[in-house]
């Protein structure tokens, strides 16, 4: 794109690319700079929980850095991390695509057609102020201990962030860009891909970014009531054995994965809106 | 491509209270013909064109186009609105090429018909810049190369430099009219620019402020080609314009003093 914006009659010559250049080299120096700062914040904190642990704080409720990583250190020598890893990453996704697909679906629909969401929002904001959570040993029964209770939970709760968020996108629509497309010749069932999705994306995606941790939230407490696999069950199992370090590392683990998650949904936001710049 | 309206009327109900937006207007569209509609703001020009493009219907009176009568969004038609309605997610050259994509035309067709285009309305290079990197008067030319792209035989255009400046408004004028000679399709221009009607147009149409009924059709006899640049300076157009201004004026103090 600065290739063809070079040859465009409004952008100045050659003189200005040498700026370019050296505003390029500053916003570079200054990211690397925030960058360093970042991992700075991480280790200090990890210094001071390691030399405090002891000392200053009782090791045996709080654990240490030291501890928490040979725990993980022992889990993947054993193989069982990435087994119940595997396990709540699987629960956690096939919720999320579940969820997110029934979401946007309805939506779109009710964003679409005026009366059907008339006719059924008192009922959907009922359902929407329950705690979610609350509906996890309703799923158990239904669905049994398996991995289906987790997947469940999981999809509720982001089934309404992604319905709530399609909605708003889909009703945010501009007349003036659905009437052209019309007048274009668009039929009814091509505005939803020339117009409808493109424009409702960004609330899309917005719904899905707030919905990573959420789904992760379905699957572990899905994995708390009733499990004998998946990081949720390994913290839980930690805990009541007193194994301090043990529940931080499945923590740190989740932690891990949410991050992960949430950097492949802005890559996909940022090619997705890179119009938007 | 002849339109005609014929004892349109439409009315709008809006806070509890019934506007009557345009009344009882009738108006014959030749085949071809440049037509340019003036008035007050609020006449109903906007709403007029937007019945024409089927967007509206009518209340009364019926809006017939080459012997069909317009039911329903009219495809017949492109349409240049005064609100941008370029699709901000797609770069210039997706946005022309939209329409023919909707028709099916083929990936390499739609390619070269789009570098054309975009030739004439001298953008080629900003192909893939998205619309918010264009200037105000390229999104312009964007959108006159998107609804040439399908080639209908009449356009529709509501204010379409309005908020250009001065100079760029010629040099879109310009290419407009050059366009229009070349391809003599019909155009229904709306404008608040009494020049630019003279300008451009065959015939200039006045409208009544609301409810907008025609004051007064001026046929413009300015010889064609006609230069932009300097058709203000030829003799006839000073006493046309006054003729037009005097007809304009007082519809538009009425509208003041209400």
């Amino acid at each position: 794109m600065s290739i063809s914006q070079a040859e465009g009659a409004d952008v100045g010559g050659p003189s200005l690319s040498r700026a370019v250049a050296e505003e390029e080299i500053r916003v570079a120096q200054r990211r690397r700079l925030l960058l360093v700062a970042q991992v700075a914040v991480g280790v200090v904190f990890l210094l001071a929980w390691q030399l405090a642990a002891g000392p200053l704080i009782d090791p045996f409720f709080f654990s240490s850095p030291y501890e928490i990583g040979a725990k993980l250190v022992d889990w993947i020598r054993r193989g069982e991390l990435f087994d119940h890893l595997f396990y709540t990453m699987y629960a956690m996704l096939m919720g999320f695509v579940i969820g997110g697909l029934a979401g946007f679906v309805v939506g779109f629909l009710f964003g679409r057609y005026d009366a059907l969401a008339t006719i059924f929002d008192p009922y959907i904001t009922a359902f929407y102020s329950l705690p979610k959570i609350a509906l996890a040993p309703l799923f158990i029964m239904w669905f049994g201990i398996g991995i289906e209770s987790k997947i469940a939970m999981a999809a509720i709760i982001v089934f309404f962030l992604v319905f709530l968020n399609t909605y708003s996108g889909v009703r945010d629509v501009s007349a003036v860009h659905l009437n052209a497309a019309r007048i274009m010749g668009a039929k009814e069932w091509q505005l939803l891909r020339i117009v409808i999705a493109p424009s409702a994306a960004a609330w899309v995606l917005a719904g899905l970014k707030v919905s990573i941790p959420y789904a992760l939230i379905g699957a572990v407490v899905g994995e708390f009531m009733s499990s004998n696999r998946g990081i949720g069950f390994k913290i839980a199992q930690a805990s009541s054995t007193f194994d301090t370090a043990g529940a931080f590392a499945g923590l740190f683990v989740l932690a891990i994965v949410g991050i992960l998650l949430s950097a492949i949904i802005k890559a996909a936001e940022r090619r997705i809106l890179r119009w938007r710049s | 491509m002849s339109i005609q309206v014929e004892a349109v009327a439409k009315r709008f109900v809006r806070n509890r209270r019934e506007v009557l937006a345009i009344d009882n207007l009738s108006l014959e569209i030749e085949s071809g013909e440049f037509i340019a509609l003036v008035g007050p703001s609020g006449c109903g020009k906007s709403t007029l064109l937007n019945m024409i493009a089927g967007i509206l219907d009518c209340t009364a009176g019926r809006i017939v186009q080459d012997g069909q009568e317009v039911r329903g969004v009219n495809t017949r038609v492109g349409y240049m609105t005064q609100a941008d309605s370029l699709l901000p997610w797609r770069s210039a050259e997706a946005n022309v090429w939209l329409p023919l994509e909707i028709r099916h035309v083929s990936r390499q067709q739609r390619a070269e018909r789009t570098k054309a285009l975009l030739e004439m309305v001298n953008l080629s290079g900003f192909g893939k810049h998205f619309p918010n990197e264009l200037s105000g008067g390229m999104r312009k030319r964007v959108a006159l190369a998107q609804v040439l792209a399908y080639d209908p035989g009449t356009l529709l255009m509501d204010e379409p430099f309005g908020a250009l400046d001065a100079q760029l408004k010629l040099v879109m004028q310009d290419e407009l009219m050059k366009l229009w000679e070349r391809t003599r399709k019909t155009v229904v221009f709306v404008t608040h620019d009494l020049a630019e009607a003279i300008t451009l147009a065959d015939r200039v149409v006045v409208f009544t402020g609301r409810p907008g009924r025609i004051k007064l059709i001026e046929k413009i006899t300015l010889p064609r080609p006609r230069d932009v640049f300097r058709v203000r300076f030829q003799p006839g157009f000073q006493e046309v314009f006054e003729r037009l201004w005097q007809a304009l004026e007082g519809e538009i103090r009425k509208g003041e003093a209400l």
